[in-house]
């Protein structure tokens, strides 16, 4: 049987972090009631023009740079004709010939193996308005404070040849979009959003299959699902003698599979022409140049910084500058107490978890890097021990108190001192004379018990180390 | 250049017109009287002309990024043909 | 004197000087309407209640002494495709019959700022294309000069209202000649300024890249008047140019000495009529007389404007329509049952035959294959005019031709013939093409009917182009003729 393998390009959507839309003042918020973030240019009335917001220009060229692009002097905007009711003009402005980014790449890591995939474009243009079907009724409403929103789109090269390279390449992306602090990339509220293109073609031959584009993957977790199914159902239908229809598919996230949309096939004519409304943009070198020196350590360097410097699997560095807010929070964290791989452990462990349920990014958490760093101190200080202070990090979630405070006022000190555990050791001791005589005629497994009495006395303060070796010391006394 | 009638019920529907077939008849005829005027264009050499999209030449043209006032909801709805609760209403679109 | 028949820098003089009142001003001239606009049909709206509150606001103004604007107390109409808050704005379209603007036009609001009188809002073509006022969804204005005939067009309605004394001035818009046609066949001053030197903003798109908002008025100083009015940077239009508002009161100089004047043979083309063209040359002999220097100059690529100017504007316009469909304002067809009939039928009803055609001319030149045989070389042609002009320009301040090839012709003459239609727009087409400034003054009669003699000057330089037409309103008296309409 013919072995197939899958073309695969994304174009990606990402909302800029402007305070205004893209041609009016209008100011970009998520939520509210519907229609009242508007004005008469977002909501195309007659005789209203648009005005280009300067910081979105700006944050796609530095977007351009992050991802390698050439930024050419020359850029302007085009009009895209097509009719639909989320889109107020019913053209949409956008970019053509001239895209402000091109020719950039990024560096993909699968199973161990580096993979460069290709920029064709950045460009800027405007986000349309939301639709909602009625689900009685046969209407449909329109809500346009999303309209006019700075949008940029970023089109890879087809050089995707599988699931987990979409998602990988997809993951890298968003990483270098935070890092610059051009979009906040949460693909959940649709603020990134990723179509890709899949085909496949028999194995070794060099002409594209018949395409088809994915939409609603609102997850990595999506994207790879999605594109995973799609290749498989593209080559089964190939497999079985059918053919691949060019078609807009919609991901189902709760069925797992891929459903064609009906759209209509005339919709590709979309009479692109420079827009007689805007005048041409002309970036001189100094600006292209100030937008890269704004650019910050990008995560593939980082996450080699993070390697060699704090002494990281690739693994872990990889995870930890995934985004620039916990890489900004591990490397803050480290300057406060040079344990980086505790630290490390903990970020990636119950902490990421409980952000996770929490539902919030790690810089919105109460919990202050240099407490975390305390919270490690104590633990490697004898203060507290590992098992409360998985009880003190619970709290410093949730109120962001400091380590020291919540164990001070709840009185969770840890005992190890021996004027605070003889007495407790010594009242142990009388209480069980039998296990201490089993002890003492070498039974080994006593020793066990003991210290768990005095650990119940302790409410699990004692320090085992020094319960440890005082109750040894305390027995070979009364042996002798 | 000669336009059919296909062409013509074509365009029509990307300019989202809709022509009933005397309309396009007449359309037909009518719009290749106009074009075959524009045949005289091709006599003349721009070879190597740069086309000409603004005739006074400007560049760099932005607002800052600061944000302003909007129409309320009833302003922005007030023209509206048909609105509910604050939407625009459009008869139900027809995709999955 | 009847007030409605004076110029407004008479009225502002008397204004200044309190002689008059502009309570008293707008009512003679709403009395003027009460008495022709039934013959002339000029507005589409005429907003009486709106004007006098603002010529109370004027006076109140004025009785302050707080610095008023030039247009202060004067009644303006205002072309119908000219966004006003509050006051229906149609185009002349079924598809916009009851749109109510929650805003301003740039120019309005500065005429607004300063209490100038809108007194109505003016007839037009559909969407201002047209040259006559006949494509109009309401009904055809009428010549004051022969009721018979058209007004020109598209800014019909404001040529009209300004020679019928239905207005003191109006502003108008020019594509390819809307301002300055009609301001020939109704014998008004009428000019297209710079592209870039009156904001767009609130003006209902057209052809982007062509239109432009400018006076119609009865002499040169009213068009000075108007223009320093509504002139200047805005921050809403990205196309609307950084350039400083010179004095334009002070650029009107009885004097042409020096000045070198070329005439481009081309303008005077096949079909001409000979006296539009003689009058012309007589006006041409008369500058001379007055000391400039006049020579014949030839701009061959002219030939090539109209074909190019009737794909670049259809194409824009059918991109700048396509808002017109029916979900957030305006008509909507109730025989819609999805979205896409909605869009469909709403269109068809809302569009008259005219704006449909050109709508999918438009659509045609801009679509896949054929974007280059059209639009681009439409624009490489626009390159080549430019250049003709700079040329020109580098032998001469200003150029001289006729606005039109014939006075006003009769309503419904033409109405079946679109290309004879079209070449009424021969002589203005270039300068839109160009963005070069361009005014229209009278120069002369046939058959008691205007004629209109266009000049054309270098980019912002309007200054020179009034310089010109006061220096020939000076030395003749054409513009003091009004039409008997009324007054038989």
């Amino acid at each position: 049987m013919t072995e197939y393998e899958p073309v695969i390009g994304i174009e990606v959507h990402a909302e800029l972090l402007t305070n205004s839309k893209m041609f009016c003042s209008c100011p970009v918020e998520f939520g509210g009631e519907p229609n009242t973030r508007t004005c008469p240019v977002c909501l195309g009335l007659p005789g209203s023009l648009p005005v280009p917001n300067r910081r979105a220009i700006e944050f796609v060229i530095r977007a351009s740079l992050a991802l390698n692009c050439e930024v050419k002097e020359y850029s302007d905007f085009y009009r895209k004709n097509y009719f639909y009711p989320d889109l107020p003009k019913n053209y949409q402005i956008s970019q053509y010939d001239n895209p402000i980014g091109r020719n950039g790449w990024i560096d993909i890591t699968v199973d161990g193996t580096v993979k460069r995939i290709g920029i064709r474009r950045v460009h800027i243009e405007e986000d349309a308005g939301k639709l909602i079907h009625a689900s009685v009724g046969n209407e449909s409403l329109v809500d346009y404070n999303r309209g006019g929103l700075a949008l940029m789109e970023i089109v890879t090269e087809a050089d995707i040849r599988s699931a987990e390279e979409a998602r990988e390449y997809l993951v890298n992306l968003r990483a270098i979009l935070t890092y610059i602090g051009v979009t906040n990339g949460k693909m959940e509220e649709g603020t990134l959003r990723c179509e890709p293109n899949i085909s496949v073609r028999p194995k070794g031959t060099e002409k594209f299959g018949t395409k088809t584009e994915l939409k609603n993957l609102n997850s990595f977790r999506a994207v790879y699902r999605g594109v995973e199914y799609e290749v498989k159902r593209q080559v089964e239908a190939l497999q079985s003698g059918g053919r691949i229809i060019q078609e807009t598919r919609r991901w189902d996230d709760d069925r797992g599979i891929t459903i064609a949309m009906r759209t209509k096939e005339m919709e590709q004519e979309y009479r692109y022409f420079p827009d007689p409304d805007l005048v041409p943009m002309n970036f001189s070198a100094g600006l292209i140049e100030e937008q890269r020196s704004l650019l910050p350590e990008l995560p593939q360097a980082r996450k080699e910084r993070f390697m060699k410097e704090f002494d990281l699997s690739a693994a872990d560095a990889e995870m930890l500058t995934s985004t620039r807010a916990m890489a900004d929070y591990y490397e803050e964290a480290v300057g406060a107490y040079p344990d980086y791989k505790g630290i490390s452990n903990w970020i990636m462990g119950d902490f990421t978890r409980m952000l996770n349920s929490a539902g919030i990014e790690i810089d919105a958490s109460k919990v202050k890097p240099v407490d975390l760093a305390g919270l490690l101190k104590m633990i490697a200080d004898n203060v507290i021990s590992g098992k409360m202070a998985k009880t003190v990090f619970e709290e410093m979630f949730n109120t962001g108190a400091s380590p020291k405070e919540i164990v001070k006022s709840r009185g969770m000190v840890q005992v190890s001192s021996e004027t605070e555990l003889y007495p407790i050791i010594d009242q142990v001791i009388s209480e069980n004379p039998r296990i201490v005589q089993d002890f003492l005629g070498g039974k080994e497994k006593s020793f066990g018990f003991l210290v768990g009495q005095i650990m119940k006395y302790t409410q699990g303060r004692g320090n085992p180390q020094a319960v440890n070796q005082l109750l040894r010391k305390r027995l070979s006394e009364t042996k002798g | 250049m000669k336009l059919s009638k296909s062409e013509v019920e074509h365009v029509a529907k990307l300019a989202r017109l809709e022509l009933s077939a005397e309309e396009a008849d007449r359309l037909t005829t009518h719009l290749n009287g106009i074009m075959a005027h524009f045949e005289k264009l091709q006599q003349l050499d721009t070879e190597g002309v740069a086309p000409t999209s603004h005739v006074i030449p400007m560049q760099n043209v932005f607002r800052e990024d600061v944000t302003g006032p909007c129409l309320t909801a009833e302003e922005a709805l007030a023209n509206a043909p048909e609105s509910s609760d604050g939407y625009f209403v459009v008869p139900q679109i027809v995709e999955v | 004197m009847e007030l409605s028949t004076r110029t407004a820098h008479e009225l502002h003089n008397m204004l200044v000087k309190k002689e008059v009142s502009s309570r008293e001003i707008t009512e003679a001239v709403l009395g003027r309407i009460e008495q022709v606009e039934g013959q002339v049909s000029a507005y589409i709206t005429v907003t009486a209640d709106a004007a006098l509150a603002a010529a109370d606001a004027a006076d109140e103004s004025f009785a302050k002494g707080d610095a008023p604007g030039l247009l202060t107390g004067i009644p303006v109409a205002l072309k119908d495709n000219l966004c006003t808050k509050g006051v229906k704005t149609t185009c002349a379209s079924k598809i916009l019959k009851n749109f109510v603007p929650p805003y301003n036009a740039t120019a309005i609001d500065k005429l607004a700022n300063m209490h100038a009188v809108p007194i109505g809002k003016s007839n037009l073509d559909e969407f201002a294309m047209g040259s006559s006022t006949e494509n109009s969804i309401f009904y055809p204005t009428k010549n004051p000069w022969n009721l018979s005939c058209v007004p020109g067009g598209s800014s019909g309605g404001a040529a009209a209202a300004v020679a019928a004394d239905e207005a003191i001035v109006a502003l108008g818009s020019d594509t390819g000649g809307s301002i300055r046609q009609p301001a020939s066949f109704c014998g008004v001053v009428g000019m297209k300024p710079t592209s870039g030197r009156v904001s767009r903003y609130g003006l209902i798109a057209f052809a982007s890249s062509l239109d432009q908002i400018g006076p119609l008025t009865k002499d040169v100083t009213d068009c000075a008047m108007v223009l320093q009015s509504i002139s200047g940077k805005d921050p809403m239009d990205s196309i609307c140019a950084d350039v400083p508002v010179p004095d334009y009161l002070a650029a009107l100089k009885d004097d042409v000495k020096g000045l070198k004047i070329g005439v481009p043979k081309e303008f005077f083309v096949q079909g001409i009529d000979s006296d539009v063209s003689a009058a012309v040359w007589k006006a041409v002999e008369l500058l001379k007389s007055l000391g400039a220097e006049c020579g014949e100059h030839s701009m061959p690529v002219m030939e090539y404007t109209l074909p190019a100017y009737y794909i670049l504007a259809p194409s824009e316009a059918s991109s700048n329509l396509a808002r017109h469909d029916g979900v957030r304002y305006g008509f909507r067809s109730a025989q819609a049952t999805d979205v896409d009939s909605m869009f469909q039928k709403t269109r068809e009803e809302g569009f008259g035959p005219e704006v449909k055609q050109r709508i999918m001319i438009g659509t045609y030149a801009l679509s896949a294959g054929y974007y280059d045989a059209y639009y681009r070389k439409a624009q490489q042609v626009r390159t080549l005019v430019r250049q003709s002009f700079e040329e020109a320009y580098s032998k001469f301040d200003v150029l001289i031709t006729p606005t039109t090839p014939t006075v006003a012709f009769g309503l419904g003459e033409r109405s079946g013939n679109p290309l004879e239609m079209k070449l009424t727009d021969v002589c203005t087409i270039p300068a839109s093409l160009s963005g070069i400034p361009a005014i229209s003054i009278t120069c002369g009669y046939k058959n008691n009917l205007p004629i209109g003699l266009q000049i054309m000057g270098k980019h912002f330089d309007e200054e020179t182009l009034l310089r010109v037409a006061y220096t020939f309103e000076q030395n003749t008296s054409f513009h003091k003729n009004r039409p008997a309409l009324g007054r038989e």
